[in-house]
């Protein structure tokens, strides 16, 4: 008996390490998505209670006042976004287009390294580099600067998921198009891209959620702006992750209600992009 | 008779074929502006910054890293308090997000039902989607008083009592410092971590995860035999690239992590990271020396998150061979 104990406890050893590790690993998926439904479900309650018809049409109200809205920062963000897409969706796009149809040798490579690495630029050198480009030399704080900004974050976004979906264009397409004699620059402009469009919009869905709320880079660039945008690129505008920031370290009550009304609604315009996005890359065209 | 060529010479051919076009090279080139941009606006974020940062670059030299003065009425600049929050509370992020990570895709791999693995793996991806300003709110108003009240006095009481790591543990339980700043990262980290991981570890051939059941291992051996050592390289990867998320982040550390430019062993204590410190003082800074020294904090950050990063991606590259994957919000 006394021989047959050893391998037995090794067996027994093997079975309990097992179950543990094992248990261990599905307690850490069970934690990450309690830490979800904690954090989405206590923005919803609080938002939801928070949340009204003056929140989507209402300026902010000044201390002491209860009620208004941010419909001045919902105003913001989106003119933000706006300018940040026309500036970047094309160089997103080209640089896209050029890794995936040109890109050989060297340069592609660097290039592609760097938008990787661009990628990982923390977003508030992001706000200095913008701030030292428009900021300084116009002595004022303006939209375009902050959407200059938000552009820097989504150009490499778009790079990379434009050239994913560029690559997947199957060659013989291309090879149609050249055999009846199709230029080349006609081909890539009328067939590749076209064909990959669903999944560039994709790609374009997820920059803007990555940089809708986005606050760091606005910080010293966009800066906030009580009133309603008045049309100009030159002057201060707000955002909503701006406001949601100064209502948040505020000291009030009422301010704090906004803030969480705010982010009820940042976080859902965040997932409906995302989610968006997720149908159409599951939806090939 | 000629030979008949062959497909690829025919591709070839066609590919170089004239097309007596003035518009084909300059798509060509457009498109090629389009990445040289992507290029030159890596180069000059630093560049910017390295010529903004020249006043306190001259004045203070290296010792701006080492030294812990920290006062704008004097005009004396030094980054130690902020190198040292940030490191401390992004590894702190690291140790407690990393292993969650790894479990995470480990269960979504290998362990749960494969008709769930989907569904829960978008919605720990979903954790990214989330705005860094809202993880601050929801760390002030939920996080924060339960560390106060409960966590922080329990960890006092049970790991502040052993010698050596004890003193990360005293103090008075302010709620906000390092320890909250570290635990909201640690959160916002794990999607990136995790999807990593889980492509890396998806990418292991199944013969191998085979292979070792057929030997008699557990289900835990053949992961910790049979699989992660095939994925170390990505996983490392993901995990730097985790690191360097940490690094830079800004809106929901400044947050919570009290914003005290004082060095504490304490986790306890009040911090102060080097892109909080940029966020908070950056707008009211008066003097030359102040934003010049502020924007040499972000240089420093800048240079320390670009090395992070690209070990990252070289080690992930590694695996996937440069193939863009499906980034990560």
């Amino acid at each position: 008996m006394s021989q047959l104990s050893p391998p037995l406890t090794i067996a027994w050893r093997r079975k309990v390490t097992n179950a543990f590790m094992l248990g261990l690993c599905v307690l850490a998926v069970a934690v990450a998505l309690i830490v979800l439904v904690a954090i989405l479900g206590y923005i919803v309650s609080q938002g939801g209670r928070a949340l009204n018809v003056d929140f989507f049409t209402q300026l902010p109200k000044p201390v002491g006042e209860t009620g208004g809205g941010m419909a001045n920062a919902i105003v913001g963000s989106l003119v933000l976004i706006a300018i940040a897409g026309v500036i970047g969706l094309p160089i997103g796009v080209g640089a896209g287009v050029y890794l995936a149809e040109y890109g050989r040798g060297r340069l592609a490579t660097v290039v592609r390294f760097m938008a990787d690495v661009l990628t990982g630029v923390p977003s508030i050198a992001i706000g200095l580099f913008a701030y030292a480009l428009f900021v300084v030399p116009f002595k004022s704080f303006s939209a375009f600067a902050g959407g200059f900004a938000l552009a820097i974050i989504m150009i490499p976004v778009i790079t990379r998921t434009t050239e994913e979906m560029v690559r997947l264009v199957p060659t013989s397409l291309r090879e149609g198009a050249l055999a009846l004699g199709i230029p080349r620059w006609k081909m890539v402009l009328r067939i590749v891209l076209p064909t990959a469009l669903s999944g560039i919009v994709t790609g374009a869905l997820l920059a803007v959620a990555r940089v809708a709320g986005e606050t760091a880079p606005l910080l010293f660039t966009a800066f906030g702006n009580q009133f309603f945008w008045q049309g100009g690129l030159r002057e201060p505008i707000a955002a909503l992750p701006l406001q949601i920031f100064t209502y948040a370290i505020s000291p009030y009550n009422d301010w704090h209600q906004q803030a969480w009304a705010g982010s009820l609604v940042l976080v859902a315009i965040v997932l409906i992009l995302s989610l968006g996005a997720r149908v159409l890359v599951k939806r090939p065209s | 008779m000629a030979t008949i060529p062959s497909v690829r010479e025919l591709r070839v051919r066609l590919l170089q074929a004239p097309t007596g076009k003035r518009a084909d090279p300059s798509l060509a080139n457009v498109v090629k502006l389009c990445a040289i941009g992507v290029l030159i606006l890596v180069v000059a974020i630093a560049l910017s910054m390295a010529i903004d940062a020249r006043p306190s670059l001259a004045r203070f030299g290296l010792g701006f890293l080492i030294s812990q003065q920290w006062n704008p009425v004097t005009d004396q600049f030094g980054a130690l308090p902020f190198i040292y929050g940030t490191v401390v509370s992004s590894l702190l992020a690291l140790i407690i997000g990393a292993p969650i990570a790894l479990g995470t895709a480990i269960a979504l791999t290998d362990l749960l039902p494969r008709s769930v693995r989907g569904t829960l793996a978008a919605l720990v991806e979903l954790l990214a989607a989330i705005p860094s300003v809202v993880y601050g709110l929801w760390g002030i108003f939920v996080m924060t008083p339960i560390l106060r009240s409960t966590v922080e006095p329990a960890l006092r009481d049970s790991l502040g009592q052993v010698p050596l790591i004890g003193i990360l543990f005293s103090g008075p339980a302010y709620g906000v410092g390092m320890l909250a700043g570290g635990l909201i990262m640690a959160i916002m980290i794990v999607p990136t971590i995790a999807a990593i991981s889980r492509d890396v570890i998806n990418a292991v051939p199944v013969a191998q995860r085979e292979g070792m059941l057929a030997l008699g291992a557990t289900r835990w051996e053949m992961i910790w035999h049979g699989v992660l050592p095939s994925a170390r390289s990505g996983i490392l990867g993901g995990v730097t690239l985790g690191l360097g998320r940490a690094l830079g982040e800004t809106m929901a550390v400044t947050m919570l992590i009290g914003n005290r430019p004082a060095i504490s062993a304490s986790l306890f204590a009040p911090s102060y990271t080097m892109a909080s410190v940029i966020a908070n003082e950056f707008t009211e800074a008066t003097s030359d020396f102040h934003v010049a020294a502020l924007i040499e904090i972000g240089l420093v950050l800048l240079g320390v998150t670009v090395v992070v990063n690209a070990c990252a991606q070289l080690l992930i590259w590694r695996m996937s061979g440069g193939a863009p994957r499906t980034t990560v919000l």
